[in-house]
């Protein structure tokens, strides 16, 4: 495998074999991946940004060029601008109420007992199960009629709010599932980051007369540094392409109060046929996507040279 | 000393039973509401049914709507395993074992689709699949399916095969067995801990999902339970109790499959979250 598939180092029949045989795996073993991969990933992000500068109902080919009229209508649409608030709001939420809930608790059940292996099963369920599910389960329990949040009212002797209709709550109520669905995977990866730190460096910590608490702070999460970058990285990604949990729950309402990015981008460019706009989203959406994973790798080449 | 041993104890007893009250009381509302009846449902939204009622789970299973959903679904899903698993083990093996021309270069463009979420081209997709007549069957659904999986599934199978003996090929290789072979004959059936933890991490992303089949597939005979599910909750607005009997029937294959296939699934999400 150090020798180089080139005719003209085959000295003897031996590399000669080899170099059929490697051509042969080459020419039979690459293709599938890479047509399939330009078929339905490269070719498609071509075609957004080509689509996203005409005016089209995605029946024919695209002749009414309008150049950046459509990104200039996105970013003049009110709605827009809600659903990036919206999925600014869920990575908010992600990075100050998810990771330290799943930072405490991945602290607290880490070690390999039983129990903790118990609890970990639990915690990390809803994240297996389907986002669609998960949303029509929840949004039983925000029905105001039957639901446990109207039981809830009930019970404290006021009337029912119709939670998921309401538009001051209906998209906390939104990040509530976000946060029930996904904390348990973040957990994941400060459990298996923090397996990882030696058990030598704990006990000598503790020799030098640290609590649990200074044990956590100025060794534990430090060393697990890298692993919160990871589930920063996760959750921006996460919330920039939030769907599927939303239809359920609210389906961008009341009143297009609760669009996240992809939901717009699916309301507002599919179903109503404008394949053109909802390119336009899709090139913003991937830009960003691509700014951040950028910008990621930059900050853990930097923190490894450092 | 012993309230300060004591109290911490009962500290994070109480926080992790408050968090598994947390995750696991929807999931019992759902099961339970599925053997009420909805007058029981109004007044008694989360508790234990007073009057077991089978009769919401027992038309469910009787529907063959609903074994048509997830029928599909298992087709779908285990074809987009068998093509992932194939065609990315194909391809990282290429990358892990014969240095060629070009293979950096292909690598960081199969890896390119790691940084992007599936949904900015689902537009351009649709039109895609539309054009190549592929609108409205199992392959609309499989084919984008296999080719976003590929990025991740590459990754972590050429990090894998790179950690097999090499003088096991050149072995092999004295032996007049050439590359394809090997891969078939050697490589493979060593590789079953990360062929799992590959397959059974597509095969959930698949059995989830949601935002493809809902663009590409139109008619009910093909839908995917995820969209045989919203198409239901909207027939039986007014029942949430047949709506909970059919998530629940969906969700307990899903926990059996979870405890069976948890150390795979664990293994593929940090895996990936790792090294990506």
């Amino acid at each position: 495998m150090t020798e180089l598939a080139a005719p003209g180092l085959a000295p003897s029949m031996r590399s000669g074999r080899r170099f059929t045989s490697q051509t042969s795996a080459l020419l039979l073993m690459l293709p599938p991946a890479l047509v399939l991969f330009t078929l339905f990933v490269a070719l498609p992000l071509f075609d957004a940004a080509y689509y996203s500068l005409f005016k089209w109902d995605g029946y024919g080919t695209p002749t009414d060029f309008i150049g950046l009229d459509n990104f200039k209508q996105a970013l003049g649409h009110a709605v827009f601008w809600q659903a990036v608030r919206n999925t600014l709001i869920v990575l908010a939420v992600s990075v100050f109420v998810q990771l330290p809930v799943a930072l405490g608790l991945a602290l607290l059940i880490y070690e390999k007992t039983p129990a903790n292996t118990l609890f970990r099963l639990i915690f990390f369920l809803p994240f297996i199960l389907a986002e669609v599910a998960s949303g029509l389960i929840w949004s039983f329990v925000f029905d105001g009629n039957t639901g446990v949040a109207a039981a809830l009212f009930h019970a404290l002797g006021m009337e029912p709010v119709f939670i998921l209709a309401d538009r001051h709550w209906a998209f906390a109520a939104i990040t509530l599932v976000i946060v029930w669905k996904y904390f348990g995977f973040h957990m994941m990866i400060y459990i298996a980051a923090l397996q990882g730190v030696p058990k030598e460096m704990l006990e000598a910590a503790r020799l030098e007369g640290g609590g649990r608490w200074a044990i956590v702070r100025h060794v534990q999460v430090p060393m697990i540094a890298s692993a919160i970058g990871v589930s920063v990285f996760f959750s921006i990604v996460g919330s920039l392409q939030l769907f599927d949990v939303v239809i359920p729950l609210t389906n961008g309402g009341p009143s297009n109060s609760t669009h996240t990015i992809v939901t717009y981008l699916y309301t507002f460019g599919l179903t109503r046929t404008r394949i053109g706009f909802g390119s336009a989203v899709g090139v913003m959406l991937f830009v960003t996507a691509v700014a951040v994973a950028v910008l990621y790798q930059r900050q853990i080449s930097k923190g490894g040279r450092s | 000393m012993n309230a300060f041993r004591f109290l911490p104890a009962l500290g994070k007893a109480v926080v992790l039973l408050l968090f598994t009250g947390f995750v696991l009381g929807p999931l019992t509302v759902a099961v339970f509401g599925g053997f009420k009846s909805n007058g029981e449902l109004r007044v008694n939204p989360f508790g234990i049914p007073q009057q077991w009622d089978f009769e919401f789970y027992a038309a469910m299973l009787g529907d063959p709507a609903f074994w048509r959903y997830m029928g599909n679904s298992l087709i779908i899903s285990l074809s987009t395993v068998f093509l992932t698993l194939i065609v990315s083990a194909a391809a990282a093996y290429v990358f892990a074992q014969i240095r060629f021309l070009g293979s950096r270069m292909m690598q960081a463009y199969l890896l390119a689709g790691l940084v992007f979420p599936f949904a900015t081209a689902i537009l351009p997709l649709f039109i895609k699949v539309r054009d190549l007549g592929l609108l409205d069957s199992y392959w609309a659904v499989i084919l984008p399916q296999t080719a976003f999986g590929l990025s991740l599934s590459i990754m972590l199978f050429k990090t894998f095969f790179e950690q097999l003996p090499k003088d096991l090929f050149e072995a092999a290789h004295v032996e007049g067995c050439g590359y394809v072979r090997f891969f078939w004959q050697f490589t493979l059936p060593l590789s079953t801990p990360i062929l799992a933890t590959v397959g059974v991490f597509v095969f959930v992303q698949s059995w989830n999902n949601f935002l493809l089949p809902l663009v590409v597939i139109n008619s009910r005979e093909l839908f995917t339970w995820p969209l045989g599910m919203m198409q239901f909750r909207g027939e039986y607005l007014a029942e949430w109790n047949r709506t909970l009997a059919f998530i629940s029937l969906t969700i307990l294959p899903a926990v059996a499959f979870f405890i069976v296939a948890q150390k795979y699934i664990v293994a593929g999400l940090t895996g990936g979250a790792v090294k990506g």
